[in-house]
C-alpha cells in the first residue's frame, strides 16, 4: 500500500513507472514466447538497445538522486558506473575460461599477451558470482565513501566539488589505460562468452538481462522515492537549498551527503554491472570525463530533483542519440551542445517542468 | 653569387664561400695555373697521380676549392662524359643539378648516364677529410673552426695534433680554444709519460664532456677477467676523483634540466589558466569552453600560415594578435549570448559553456576535417640551445616560458594600471556596489570574458608549437587548468602562477620514477587530497570577498 502511494504521487510519474512496468514485462515475455518471425518478436538489437536505454536511466536516476535532492553536481559519476561495470566484467572475464585465444584456464588473454605470470591478487574471487555482485556495489561504494568523507568532512561545495569529481574520473581514466593496471588496458574487457553457465550472445539471456535491468530499475526507483520521504531525505533536501542552516541547526551535514552520494555510486555500480554483459565490453573511455556530463544533461534534460525526470531524459537524450548519430553523424555534438545551453538557459526544470507548466496552465 | 645546388645542400659551405670569396682577391688567385693543373690531373691520372693532386690542391686555401674537396668527398664531383668538364652534381632524383667546378656556374641539370663520378680510394678520401679539417681550421667563423675541431678530435694523427697544438696557441675565440686544449688532453691520457697523462686527467675534469666521461669511466673498470682496465693504481684513483667531480656536474646539470623542463611545462599549464583564473577567479564563472576558445587559438595560428606560407616567423607574430581578437570576439558572444543570463548559477554555467565547447569543436571538425593539422616551427624556435655535451634546451619551451612571462606580466599590468582593470577588480569584490558606484557591470562583464578568452587564444598559439593542433587540443588542457587554477586559489592570478609552475615542476621530477602517467595521477591524486586540506587553494582569499 505504501509502496503505492509512492509510486502515484504524480500522474506523469505513474505514466512513466507504468510505461517502464509495461516494456519491463512485455517484451521478454513476447521474445521468450513468440517465434523469430512472429510480428511479436523483437529483434536482438531492439532488445539489447532496451537494456541499454534502462541501465542509462538507472545511472541517470543515481546522479538525480545526488544532484536533484543533494545540490551535488558531480561530473564524475560515470567513473562509478564504470567500476560496477569493470566487476561485472571481471566475472565475465573469469568465465572465459580455457575458450580464450591463449586457451590459458586462470589468465585472461590480455594478461598472457603482456607476459603475466599469475592472477594479480585483485583479480581473485571473481570466479564467484555472488562475491563479483559484492564488488559491484562495494567497489564504486568504497570509492565513493573515501573521497566523498574527505571532501564532504573539510567542507569542498559548489564548483571546487565537480572540478574534483571531475578530475578524480579523469584520474581513473588515465589510470585504467595503462596495462600495468591490470585492467586490460586501452581494450578493456571484452570477447565474453556466458553469464551463469547461459551464452551471453542467446536471445533469451539478452531478454533476461533487460527484465533485470528494468526491475533494477523500478526497484531502485521506488527505493529512492521511499528514501526522498524519509527524515533522512527530507533533511538532504534541506541542504541542498540551506546548507550552512542545516549545519547551524545541529545536523551533521557531511554525514547525510556522504550517505547519499555512496547509495547513489552505488546505484550507478549496479546499472554498470547491467550495462557491461548487454553490450560485450567494458573499457577505459567509460572513465572520460565527456561521459560523466553526458549524464548531467539527461538528468538536466528530464527535470532534477524529480527521480523519473532522470529516466525520461536518459532515453530521450540516447534515443535521440542513437538515431541522429545514424542520420547525421556528425551532427551530434552540434545537438548535443545545443541541448546543454537551451535547457539551462530556458527550460531548466527540463521535459517534467514543462509538462508541469503545461498542466498547471491548462487547470488556470 | 649564384648558389649552386651544392651550397643548398651544405649551408656550411655556403657560408665558407661567401667568407672566402671575400678573402680570396687577396690569396691566392683561384684561376690560378697550378690549381688547374691539379685539377687536371685529378680528372685524368691514375689513382696515385690524383692522390698527389688532392696534396697539391691542399696547399691552396680558398672557397671553391674547399667546396671541390668537399665535394669530392663527397663523392659529387663529376666528369662531363662528352666533354669531360669537371662538375659538382646533386642528384634530384630525375637525373643531376650540376654547376662548374672551376667558376660555380649553373649548368643546368642532365641525365644521370652523362657523367662519371670520380673515384677515390679510402687512404684518400682520410687525407681528404684532414685537408678540409685543416683549412677549416682556419676558417674566419668561430663557428666552422670549432666544427673543424671537433670534427678533427676523432680521429686525430700526430699532425692534426700539431696543428692544433699551433693553433691552440694563435685561436681567440674562448669555445674554440677550449675545444682544443680538451682534445689535446684527450690524446695526452694515452700518453707514455705518467707524469703527462696526470696532468691530462687533472686538466680533463674541468670539462663537460661526454667522451672526457667515457675515457675515464673506462679507466677504472674492469675487463671480463676481473683486471682492471688501467694498470697503475695512481692514474686509477685519480680517473676515479676525476669522475666524481664531473658526475656531480652531471647531476646538476640533469637537475637544471628537469627544472627547466617543468618550468616549461608550468608554462603552458600557467598559459592556459590565466585566462581560466580571470573568468573563474574574477567573475565566478566556470568556462568549460575555455579549452575550445585555446583551439581557436591554435587553428588561428594553422590559418595564418596557410595566408602566409613564406613568412614562417612573422605569420607565428601576426597569430598572436590575431588569436587574441578571434578567441576574445567568440569569448564576448558566449558571455553576452548565453552567460549572462546565468549569474549567480555556477553550476548552470557550467553545463552551458560545455555545451558551447562541444558545438566549437564540432564546428572545427566540419571546417578543418577531424585530422590533426600540423603547424610549421620557425626557424629561430626549433632545434635546441646545446649549452655543453650534457644540457640543451629546446628552443621552442625556452620561448614559450618567455612568452608565458611576458603575458602573465602583461595581463598583470592591465589589471593594475587600466580603467578597464580597475572597473574588473571593483566588480569581483562588489558587484551591486560598483553598479551603484557607476561601474557599467554587465559591459565589465563582457569585456572581462572577452579578457580571459582572448588569453586562451594567445595560449592557443603556444600550443600549436608544442602539440598537434585537433579538435580535441582543447579538451585535453581543460581539466589540467581547472586544477591549476583551483591548486593556486581562485581569484589570485600570482597563486595561478606559482601553482602552474609547482605543478609542472612536480610532475617533471616525478616522471623518472613513476613514468609520465602515473606522474599525472599522482599528482591530481595530490591536488584532490590537497583541496580537502586547503579548499581555497594555495593562496586563498581573504575578506568579504571569499564568502561568496
Amino acid at each position: 500500500m505504501k509502496l503505492l502511494t509512492l509510486a502515484t504521487q504524480d500522474k506523469t510519474c505513474t505514466t512513466v513507472l507504468m510505461l517502464l512496468a509495461a516494456v519491463t514485462v512485455v517484451i521478454p515475455l513476447c521474445n521468450v514466447l513468440t517465434a523469430v518471425d512472429s510480428p511479436l518478436h523483437f529483434s536482438a538489437y531492439t532488445v539489447s538497445l532496451v537494456g541499454k536505454y534502462l541501465t542509462f536511466a538507472l545511472l541517470g536516476m543515481s546522479l538525480d538522486l545526488v544532484w536533484g535532492y543533494c545540490g551535488i553536481l558531480a561530473l564524475g559519476h560515470g567513473a562509478f558506473f564504470a567500476l560496477g561495470g569493470y566487476a561485472m566484467g571481471m566475472y565475465l572475464m573469469r568465465q572465459i575460461g580455457t575458450r580464450g585465444v591463449y586457451g590459458d584456464p586462470l589468465l585472461p588473454d590480455f594478461m598472457i599477451f603482456l607476459n603475466w605470470k599469475e592472477l594479480p591478487w585483485y583479480w581473485f574471487g571473481f570466479d564467484n558470482f555472488g562475491f563479483a555482485l559484492l564488488m559491484v556495489v562495494l567497489a564504486p561504494g568504497a570509492l565513493a565513501f573515501v573521497f566523498g568523507w574527505l571532501a564532504f568532512r573539510s567542507r569542498v561545495t559548489g564548483v571546487y566539488l565537480s572540478i574534483i569529481t571531475q578530475a578524480l574520473t579523469y584520474a581513473l581514466l588515465l589510470a585504467f589505460f595503462r596495462n600495468e593496471m591490470g585492467f586490460g588496458g586501452n581494450n578493456g574487457l571484452t570477447d565474453f562468452k556466458d553469464i551463469l553457465g547461459f551464452n551471453i550472445q542467446s536471445e533469451n539471456v539478452r531478454s533476461m538481462l533487460l527484465f533485470l535491468s528494468g526491475s533494477a530499475l523500478i526497484i531502485s526507483f521506488l527505493l529512492c522515492r521511499w528514501i526522498a520521504g524519509t527524515k533522512l531525505g527530507r533533511v538532504v533536501t534541506a541542504v541542498r537549498d540551506q546548507e550552512s542552516r542545516v549545519r547551524f541547526l545541529g545536523y551533521r551535514v557531511e554525514m547525510f551527503k556522504l550517505w547519499i552520494f555512496v547509495f547513489a555510486a552505488m546505484l550507478a555500480g549496479v546499472a554498470g554491472a547491467l550495462y557491461v554483459p548487454q553490450v560485450g565490453i567494458i573499457n577505459p573511455s567509460e572513465f572520460t570525463p565527456l561521459n560523466s556530463l553526458e549524464i548531467v544533461v539527461w538528468v538536466a534534460m528530464g527535470g532534477r530533483g524529480t527521480l523519473y525526470g532522470a529516466i525520461i531524459g536518459a532515453v530521450v537524450v540516447n534515443y535521440s542519440k542513437t538515431v541522429l548519430t545514424g542520420l547525421m553523424p556528425d551532427a551530434w555534438l552540434f545537438i548535443l551542445g545545443s541541448l546543454f545551453v537551451v535547457i539551462t538557459v530556458l527550460l531548466p526544470d527540463g521535459i517534467v517542468g514543462l509538462m508541469r507548466r503545461n498542466i498547471r496552465g491548462k487547470q488556470v | 653569387m649564384t648558389i649552386s645546388p651544392l651550397t643548398r645542400r651544405y649551408p656550411l659551405i655556403a657560408l665558407l664561400m661567401l667568407v672566402f670569396s671575400l678573402a680570396a682577391h687577396s690569396g691566392e688567385a683561384p684561376e690560378s695555373q697550378p690549381w688547374l693543373d691539379a685539377l687536371d690531373t685529378l680528372k685524368k691520372g691514375s689513382m696515385p697521380a690524383r692522390e698527389k693532386a688532392i696534396l697539391q690542391l691542399a696547399e691552396i686555401k680558398d672557397a671553391h676549392n674547399l667546396a671541390i674537396l668537399q665535394a669530392l668527398l663527397d663523392g659529387k664531383l663529376y666528369l662531363t662524359k662528352t666533354d669531360a668538364k669537371l662538375v659538382i652534381g646533386t642528384d634530384n632524383h630525375q637525373g643531376f643539378d650540376i654547376s662548374n667546378a672551376i667558376n660555380g656556374a649553373s649548368l643546368g641539370v642532365v641525365e644521370h648516364d652523362a657523367l662519371s663520378k670520380i673515384n677515390l680510394t679510402n687512404k684518400m678520401r682520410g687525407t681528404l677529410r684532414k685537408i678540409i679539417g685543416e683549412l677549416e681550421l682556419s676558417a674566419d667563423d668561430p663557428k666552422v673552426r670549432l666544427a673543424a675541431v671537433k670534427a678533427m678530435a676523432k680521429d686525430a694523427d700526430e699532425k692534426a695534433l700539431a696543428l692544433l697544438r699551433e693553433r691552440g696557441g694563435l685561436e681567440q675565440d674562448e669555445a674554440v680554444r677550449a675545444a682544443i686544449k680538451l682534445t689535446l688532453l684527450l690524446q695526452d691520457m694515452d700518453s707514455e709519460d705518467k707524469g703527462v697523462r696526470i696532468k691530462a686527467i687533472e686538466g680533463v675534469k674541468g670539462f663537460d664532456s661526454q667522451e672526457a666521461a667515457n675515457r675515464l669511466n673506462a679507466m677504472v673498470e674492469k675487463d671480463e677477467n676481473g683486471e682492471f682496465m688501467e694498470p697503475d693504481g695512481d692514474i686509477r684513483d685519480l680517473a676515479k676523483a676525476a669522475l666524481i667531480n664531473i658526475n656531480s656536474r652531471l647531476q646538476l646539470y640533469s637537475s637544471i634540466e628537469t627544472v627547466f623542463f617543468g618550468l616549461s611545462l608550468g608554462a603552458v599549464l600557467v598559459l592556459s589558466a590565466i585566462g581560466l583564473a580571470i573568468t573563474f577567479g574574477v567573475m565566478g564563472v566556470i568556462n568549460m569552453a575555455h579549452g575550445e576558445l585555446m583551439m581557436l587559438g591554435a587553428y588561428t595560428t594553422y590559418v595564418m600560415q596557410q595566408l602566409m606560407p613564406n613568412y614562417l616567423g612573422w605569420s607565428i607574430i601576426l597569430s598572436i594578435p590575431a588569436a587574441f581578437v578571434i578567441s576574445a570576439l567568440v569569448g564576448i558572444a558566449i558571455e553576452r549570448g548565453i552567460i549572462r543570463f546565468l549569474y549567480g548559477r555556477p553550476l548552470e554555467t557550467l553545463l552551458a559553456t560545455f555545451g558551447v565547447s562541444l558545438i566549437l569543436q564540432q564546428s572545427v571538425r566540419s571546417i578543418f576535417s577531424p585530422l590533426n593539422r600540423s603547424v610549421a616551427t620557425p626557424e629561430w624556435m626549433s632545434g635546441s640551445w646545446q649549452i655543453n655535451d650534457f644540457l640543451s634546451l629546446t628552443w621552442n619551451r625556452f620561448y614559450i616560458l618567455v612568452f608565458c612571462l611576458l603575458v602573465f606580466v602583461l595581463l598583470l599590468q592591465i589589471l593594475k594600471r587600466t580603467r578597464l582593470g580597475l572597473e574588473v577588480r571593483a566588480v569581483a569584490q562588489n558587484r551591486k556596489m560598483a553598479k551603484a558606484m557607476g561601474i557599467p557591470t554587465a559591459r565589465v562583464d563582457a569585456m572581462t570574458f572577452g579578457l580571459g578568452s582572448g588569453i586562451a587564444g594567445v595560449a592557443g598559439v603556444a600550443l600549436s608549437q608544442i602539440t598537434n593542433v585537433g579538435p580535441n587540443l582543447g579538451q585535453a588542457y581543460i581539466v589540467d587548468s581547472f586544477m591549476v587554477v583551483v591548486f593556486g586559489g581562485v581569484g589570485n592570478l600570482l597563486g595561478t602562477l606559482v601553482a602552474g609552475f609547482s605543478l609542472g615542476i612536480a610532475n617533471k621530477f616525478l616522471e623518472p620514477f613513476a613514468g609520465a602517467v602515473l606522474a599525472k595521477i599522482l599528482v591530481l591524486v595530490f591536488i584532490i587530497l590537497f583541496i580537502q586540506k586547503r579548499p581555497r587553494g594555495l593562496f586563498p582569499q581573504k575578506g568579504r570577498a571569499a564568502d561568496s
